[in-house]
């Protein structure tokens, strides 16, 4: 059981929010990257991560509520906002999904995916 | 390239053909490149039964992510992975050594597929239009590019790099990917993937100083941020701007939308940095406000110009810079593949509408059924970013076109046939190649060494 326990809150639980309000529910690991959740759980975003989390693409960009962006333990730094710099619709609050590293008290976090990205003209 | 043996005409007509013509949506993609994979990945997704078709020029795939991106960016070629899964699914092929235009017509297309998709790219270069371009010494960064990365025909350019100066007209990504392959340290780049012969022109090289001339001031730049910023820290090289370039505009950086702020305050960061650094062995020179004029031995004059309202006015003053070696980098653009294509001629790119092709009558009339996306229609600017976004669309609208029937899809289309197409070089030909280019690559230390000529290609594919 206490095994079982310490893996549940290993678990930090994520919901991407795509432009049109859909919401995907997905869940990680500590230590997991938001690319890699988007990864691990095939959450349906085209194009998403192109560079495989090299900070080369900005495919990752994804928009945290202002709230959750103050709360993430480390500031990007300037090859991050170099890539942001290329985000579509970028925002005070984006980042680079492959730069953020899930820890516990992010469990229920909440993230809006780009329009341009996961382009929602046709749903 | 050889002249393939078709038996099209014969075949022409679909209708109760073949029996391995199935039902649902033939769509043919030409170009295998960002905007030909990434439309394909989408149409497959939305439209269930279409199967799809990539027609590509050459022996192998993904365009300028092999034969444009600098091999010293190896993480942006991660975009491979992806493509390469969406060559394997089941309702796509690959006809690689197909070219339009030589191979096959447009016309031909049409009749064997419910739509065409254009993306065949841009692979041509805009002159600068002054006199003497035509000089031995002035050469297109796109084909120094090309030399580089091991497009097939480009491996005789022989750039001269003897000299120490070379001047490069432009400031786009482009520019600043020639001039990072000039100045680098050739241990970085024998690491790479930079064909062989280039490696060793380049470890014999005794360029030190690299010029990268623009019209328009500093505000204006278009290299982007990332670019300058590997720039900077390239070892033993100093970058050093003009001060005068740079008046007045330490005042406006407050104003300026967040993108083009990072990079001023980057620049005006580096300007003042640049009085205190130590004198390394190489240089890299922006120069901005500067226009062609005229070209010379070992030398190339430039008007200076002034900005009115954002762009720039040449004035009667010159400035000579020296160029041993001059490498125009003032943008790509396309070339009509087929006769049939619908062809802006002056802007260099396929007339469309939101990715659908216009009738050649010169009306506003689109020609159903018929699309372009990729640098072929929107023009050669933008990043693989870019690129991927205005496929998605384009594949969206040829959705949506289908589910409203704008077209016929109901008819049964033969598409291709390999057998008709005797040196078609497939997915599997393809990855015989690759396996073999990466292991001629790791008994050198290199991710892979490129074969270049495409006899070879053939070859080693079997075929
Ligand atoms: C030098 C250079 C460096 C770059 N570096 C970067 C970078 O670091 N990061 C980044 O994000 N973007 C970069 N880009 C931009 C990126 O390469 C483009 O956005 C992208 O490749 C455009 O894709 P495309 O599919 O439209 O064209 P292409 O990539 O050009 O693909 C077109 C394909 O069509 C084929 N073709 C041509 N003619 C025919 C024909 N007649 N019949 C059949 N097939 C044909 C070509 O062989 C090619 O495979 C760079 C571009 C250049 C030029
Ligand atoms: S995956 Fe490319 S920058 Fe994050």
């Amino acid at each position: 059981l206490g095994i079982a326990v310490r893996q549940q809150q290993d678990v930090v639980s994520v919901t991407f929010v795509r432009a049109n309000g859909d919401k995907i529910k997905a869940s990680g690991k500590v230590g997991d990257s938001l690319l890699d959740v988007v990864v691990n759980n095939n959450v349906d975003l085209d194009g998403f991560g192109a560079c495989e989390g090299t900070l080369t693409c900005s495919t990752c960009h994804l928009i945290f509520k202002t709230n959750d962006y103050e709360k993430l333990p480390d500031k990007p730094g300037d090859e991050e906002l170099d890539m942001l710099d290329l985000a579509y619709e970028l925002t005070d609050t984006s980042r680079l999904g492959c730069q953020i590293t899930l820890s516990k008290d992010m469990d229920g976090l909440e993230v809006h995916v780009p329009a341009t990205i996961n382009d929602a003209r046709a749903a | 390239m050889l002249q393939k043996l078709l038996h099209l005409t014969s075949r022409r007509t679909g209708r109760g053909l073949s029996s391995t013509a199935l039902q649902g949506e033939r769509i043919c993609i030409v170009g295998a490149g960002p905007a030909g994979f990434y439309a394909a990945q989408l149409l497959l997704k939305q439209l269930e039964n279409c199967r799809v078709d990539i027609v590509e020029k050459l022996p192998v795939p993904f365009g300028l992510v092999r034969f444009g991106v600098a091999p010293d960016h190896p993480e942006v070629k991660n975009v491979i992975n992806t493509f390469t899964k969406t060559a394997e699914h089941p309702r796509l092929r690959f006809f690689g050594n197909v070219s339009l235009g030589k191979d096959i017509s447009l016309s031909e297309l049409r009749e064997r597929y419910h739509a065409v998709l254009l993306t065949y790219g841009a692979d041509q270069d805009r002159q600068l239009e002054v006199a003497n371009e035509e000089q031995a010494h002035v050469i297109s960064a796109r084909k120094f590019v090309a030399w580089y990365n091991g497009l097939p025909g480009a491996e005789n350019l022989q750039p001269d790099l003897s000299g120490r100066d070379v001047t490069i007209v432009g400031q786009g990504n482009v520019a600043v990917d020639v001039a990072r392959m000039l100045l680098s340290p050739i241990d970085r780049l024998k690491v790479t993937d930079t064909t062989e012969y280039a490696l060793e022109a380049l470890s014999r090289s005794q360029v030190e100083r690299v010029h990268l001339v623009g019209r328009r001031g500093p505000l204006q730049a278009a290299f982007t941020i990332k670019e300058l910023r590997e720039m900077l820290k390239l070892p033993n090289v100093k970058t050093q701007w003009r001060i005068q370039d740079f008046e007045g505009i330490a005042a406006q950086v407050d104003k300026l939308p967040r993108p083009r702020k990072r990079l001023t305050e980057l620049m005006l960061k580096s300007l003042e940095e640049q009085k205190s650094s130590s004198d390394r062995e190489k240089h890299f020179l922006p120069v901005f406000l500067r226009a062609p004029k005229q070209i010379e031995k070992s030398e190339m004059e430039f008007s200076v110009t002034e900005l009115q309202q954002n762009s720039a006015v040449a004035t009667d003053q010159t400035e000579r810079l020296p160029a041993h070696l001059i490498l125009r980098s003032i943008g790509y653009k396309s070339s009509q593949a087929d006769k049939d294509i619908n062809f802006d001629d002056r802007r260099g790119h396929v007339k469309n509408i939101d990715g659908r092709v216009l009738k050649s009558n010169g009306s506003d009339e689109v020609d159903a059924g018929l699309y372009v996306a990729g640098w072929l229609g929107t023009g050669p600017t933008g990043v693989i970013l870019t690129t991927m976004n205005t496929a998605f669309a384009v594949a969206k609208t040829i959705s949506e076109d289908i589910k409203n029937q704008i077209f016929d899809t109901k008819s049964i289309k033969p598409g291709l046939q390999v057998e008709e197409l005797p040196q078609t070089v497939t997915w599997k030909h393809w990855q015989r190649i690759d396996s073999h280019e990466q292991k001629l690559g790791q008994a050198k230390g290199k991710p892979r060494e490129k074969i270049v000529s495409i006899d070879e290609m053939l070859k080693v594919a079997g075929i």
